[in-house]
């Protein structure tokens, strides 16, 4: 016989609860993005260099204005690609 | 007084001491200009995402400087558009938060940070490779005990 603290949930309590997004920028106080470190912005971008929606990346509007500006100017400088696929 | 940062590619077929002369070049260009440089980074040989003139590889650049006016930019641009071994260029212009970055990645202060995040994943990653290892390690004595204990009673 089950005692009763082995009965918990009847239905999984995690179903409907979503991480909040929130934007790294602020939370950790990245307050420059630099266009020379590829690496980090391939975190913004998809799998065919596109940027990804700030939706998906939880930015807040101003460090996602920086972090396009930023992969626009990695791409002028071959850093990062125009059109590709596989990027990661 | 703005700070500026000029980035460009060196075309990488070029012999070595061409490719430092061309970097040089513009650092005396530069002086003569009268603007204080405030940091040279030879980033080196790297693949480019794309092939520029033909060319899948190049060799960055990037010189810091600080100028009283920006009236020298648009005659660095000029030159580095005219000279032949430079394959691409970038000059920005540096907010003071940029200026501060430069400064702590050079002093170390940002690749520190990120080799202690490096050093904490590899941590994870060497917590993570003992904890199948073990078990396996484990199954191993186990079976080799009662084989001994067996051994012992015949």
């Amino acid at each position: 016989m089950a005692s009763r603290d082995d009965i918990k949930f009847l239905s999984n309590p995690k179903i409907g609860l979503k991480q909040k997004k929130y934007c790294r920028f602020r939370r950790f106080g990245i307050r420059h993005i630099d266009y020379k470190d590829p690496e980090f912005l391939k975190q913004f971008v998809n799998e065919q260099g596109k940027l990804l929606p700030r939706r998906i990346t939880g930015n807040s509007l101003k460090y996602q204005k920086k972090v396009a500006t930023a992969v626009k100017r990695a791409r002028h400088l071959a850093y990062l690609p125009f059109v590709t696929d596989l990027l990661k | 007084m703005n700070q500026y940062e000029v980035t460009f590619i060196v075309d990488p077929v070029l012999s070595g001491d061409e490719i430092e002369g061309t970097a040089t070049t513009y650092l005396d260009h530069l002086k003569g200009e009268g603007c204080e440089i405030v940091n040279k980074e030879d980033i080196g040989l790297r693949q480019l995402a794309y092939s520029i003139k033909k060319r899948t590889t190049g060799v960055y650049y990037c010189i810091e400087f600080s100028s009283t006016s920006g009236n020298i930019i648009p005659k660095l641009e000029l030159a580095l558009r005219r000279d032949e071994r430079i394959m691409r260029f970038l000059t920005v212009r540096l907010d003071k938060y940029g200026v501060k970055y430069n400064d702590d990645k050079r002093n170390g202060l940002i690749g520190r940070k990120r080799n202690e995040e490096d050093a904490a994943a590899d941590a994870n990653e060497k917590a993570a490779a003992p904890a199948p290892a073990a078990p396996v390690a484990k199954a191993a004595e186990a079976p080799a005990a009662p084989v001994a204990a067996k051994e012992e009673e015949e």
